[in-house]
């Protein structure tokens, strides 16, 4: 996933593709983060839904230690599930623009904290946000370059185990 | 070198499974001489093709053939269609156990006499005392290589024990040690000691933890006596007009149906299989099921009485390292109904890694107070409980009015309703739990709840009478001389341990009975 997200920025770049918005390449689109946080590449889902749905799961899974790039990943991989299954761009879209309307005339991007998370609240029993929010477990949790920001080494296998690896190295309980 | 045996060779046994029950049996005949053919409904994985990856391990080796779900438990609701989780590979679920192997408590084997009525609960003594079975569980024991028995050291404990240990000191328990686990704490039987790998779950890579895909099936296969299919699913048991099994109907690994004829059949496909395949062997003869007299099969399924509590400190545990389930405090597993509910629960180290621990901790959270408790996940420790539930006749396994599977057959529901005792139990053991780390100064402590159930157990269950249950104390279908239950669908109770060595010691126990029933004719 690292890899590959790299590649896209590297593309963006030779390309100068540097100011925020999307532009047009093959068959999808590339939409870039304003503050350049992140860049992905849509083949299904339109600038405005993806660009919510970015703030969706920071919302739902908020963690400052992460950077809207990992938020990012998940929209890419729902974009990836709409592309196999127009359904599911469809419960994407109409999901943001039922937020949309959840409070009256200002867009959810643009209310307050404390309204953006009213109006998720509201839909949380609906298949919009079930999607958005399974994708975020996994889409977020089994990345492995999120782990390092929890502390979570993951694989030991291929380095002999925890054994020689700090497995009883638990040093404070003995201060408590 | 593996045997090769005829479809039509009718002198086989036929053992339907290959976890801790049927690639057990399949040893121990094989031992003995018999002829047997093990078939195993998912594909075979040696352990150098285990990966170190929560979810990628997980759908590579796990039973997530189409199953719903119904009752007031939370996995209902959180894993619809999840409602066990178990290995559909060779080696069953041995694969992704952990290894805790401890004998039943006497009074276990006896939970009528000792628990009395209770509401709502089928209790029945088993059929068996823990004195019959004693010879048989040091078996089972040496050959598995449990710490703590056979002059085995126990494992070093890993961060997540000293935690557990601290903190049941400081409350007063007595009975805490890193377990009798069948994972070698020093190299035995060929097999090479534990490297704090983690990852028990996921399948043991360096084949220190006990597991019939590395231990019994090439040793069976190693007498010329076993040949295990493997990607082989039993469709149905047939008989015949004498109401004798004569062999088994299955899709082998092209997906061809195809028939083995079988002198024995013995069923070790884990709780909710075994008794959906009696039920789907449904005929004229036996119109509700194959043995199945007692209208018991499918019934009393239990799950253990589990839980687990996840506690936050001010300074690093990593409890990912190392072996997830080397620990244990005894103190709650004997019998003490002054708490308030009858039977016991031990509590035991658990450890996930952040990708399960994000989808277990609280099922369907969200928000900054579930994401506050996973900013601290290098900070946690964790354990699971793991306690006897009630039998209770409306849990169980029955078979879908409309849904079928790819070979057209019914798929099982399985329905689960806590027992009040199920909840005072469960009560408990979080209090207890959380005080255990507290005494170390939690920071903040989570009550899980139950995973999709790893211990199914009692929907076969065997009886004295044959009005009870459904096998005798031999695991011999009262109704059908030569068909056998092998696997923890036989347990008349759940008691509060792990199952799986119970389950390989009446293992060991039925290859002595099938063998010596073969020689006297008897089947």
């Amino acid at each position: 996933m690292s890899k590959s997200g790299m590649n896209r920025r590297q593309f963006l770049h030779t390309t100068a593709v540097t100011a925020a918005g999307a532009a047009a390449a093959g068959t999808g689109t590339i939409l870039v983060d304003p503050k350049g946080a992140w860049a992905m590449s849509l083949q299904a889902l339109d600038e405005h839904t993806a660009t919510t749905l970015v703030r969706v799961a920071r919302e739902l899974y908020p963690h400052d230690r992460l950077g809207d790039i990992y938020y990012a990943k998940v929209v890419e991989s729902l974009d990836g599930k709409a592309v196999a299954n127009k359904d599911v761009g469809k419960l994407l879209a109409d999901g943001v623009a039922e937020l949309d309307k959840a409070e009256g005339a200002v867009k959810w991007l643009d209310l307050s904290p404390g309204y953006r998370l009213a109006s998720l609240k509201q839909l949380e029993a609906t298949p919009f946000f079930q999607t958005v929010r399974g994708e975020c477990i996994t889409g977020i949790y089994n990345n492995p370059d999120v782990w390092r920001h929890f502390g979570y080494e993951g694989p030991s296998f291929e380095f002999g185990g925890y054994i020689e690896r700090g497995f009883n190295d638990l040093g404070w309980l003995e201060n408590t | 070198m593996a045997a090769k045996y005829d479809l039509n060779d009718d002198g086989v046994v036929v053992v339907i499974g290959s976890g801790a029950g049927g690639g057990t049996l399949s040893n121990e005949l094989a031992q003995k001489g018999i002829d047997v053919v093990c078939l195993e409904a998912g594909p075979r994985i040696e352990n150098d093709k285990f990966v170190n990856d929560e979810w990628s391990n997980f759908v590579k080796i796990s039973w997530l053939d189409k199953r719903t779900t119904s009752g007031d438990w939370r996995v209902a609701k959180d894993f619809a269609g999840l409602p066990a989780w178990i290995v559909k590979a060779v080696g069953g679920s041995t694969v992704h156990w952990a290894g805790a192997s401890l004998r039943f408590q006497e009074h276990e084997f006896k939970v009528k006499t000792t628990y009395g009525d209770i509401a709502g609960a089928n209790l029945l003594d088993w059929p068996l005392t823990l004195a019959e079975m004693e010879p048989y569980y040091a078996k089972a024991e040496d050959k598995m290589g449990v710490t703590g028995t056979n002059n085995i050291p126990r494992l070093p404990g890993n961060n997540n024990f000293k935690v557990l240990a601290a903190g049941a000191k400081r409350v007063g328990y007595k009975e805490f040690h890193t377990g009798n686990m069948a994972i070698n704490s020093e190299p035995r039987d060929g097999r090479g000691s534990c490297l704090q790998i983690g990852f028990c779950f996921q399948g043991c890579k360096s084949g220190a933890k006990w597991s019939t895909l590395y231990t019994e099936i090439p040793k069976g296969e190693a007498t010329g006596k076993l040949e295990v299919r493997p990607s082989s699913q039993v469709l149905q048991i047939q008989h015949d007009d004498n109401g004798k099994v004569t062999g088994v109907l299955y899709a082998d690994k092209d997906g061809k149906q195809q028939v083995q004829k079988a002198r024995v059949v013995a069923v070790a496909g884990n709780s909710i299989e075994s008794p959906r395949l009696l039920l789907n062997s449904a005929s004229t003869k036996f119109p509700d099921g194959l043995a199945n007299s007692s209208g018991m099969v499918g019934k009393n399924y239990m799950r253990h009485t589990t839980g687990s509590v996840y506690a936050m400190f001010p300074k690093p545990v990593n409890m990912y390292r190392g072996t997830t389930m080397a620990g244990i405090i005894r103190d709650e597993s004997r019998l003490n109904p002054a708490r308030g509910f009858v039977g016991g629960y031990e509590m035991e180290t658990l450890s996930l890694g952040l990708p399960f621990l994000a989808a277990f901790l609280d099922p369907g959270a969200w928000g900054k107070d579930f994401t506050s408790a996973l900013d601290l996940y290098e900070n946690t420790a964790g354990m699971w409980i793991v306690g006897e539930d009630m039998p209770q006749e409306k849990n169980g396994v029955t078979l879908h009015k409309t849904e079928k599977d790819q070979f057209g057959l019914p798929i099982p529901n399985v329905h689960f309703d806590d027992h009040p005792n199920d909840i005072a139990m469960r009560s408990h053991a979080y209090k207890s739990g959380t005080a255990v780390y507290d005494a170390v100064g939690a920071v903040r402590v989570v009550e899980t709840p139950p995973y999709p159930s790893t211990h199914n157990l009692g929907t076969n269950r065997m009886s004295e009478n044959a009005r009870d249950g459904v096998v005798n104390k031999h695991g011999q279908s009262h109704d059908i001389k030569n068909l056998f239950v092998s696997d923890g669908s036989q347990f008349t109770s759940g008691a509060s341990e792990n199952p799986t060595l119970t389950i390989v010691t009446l293992a060991i126990r039925q290859a002595d009975y099938i063998a010596d029933q073969m020689g006297k004719k008897e089947i």
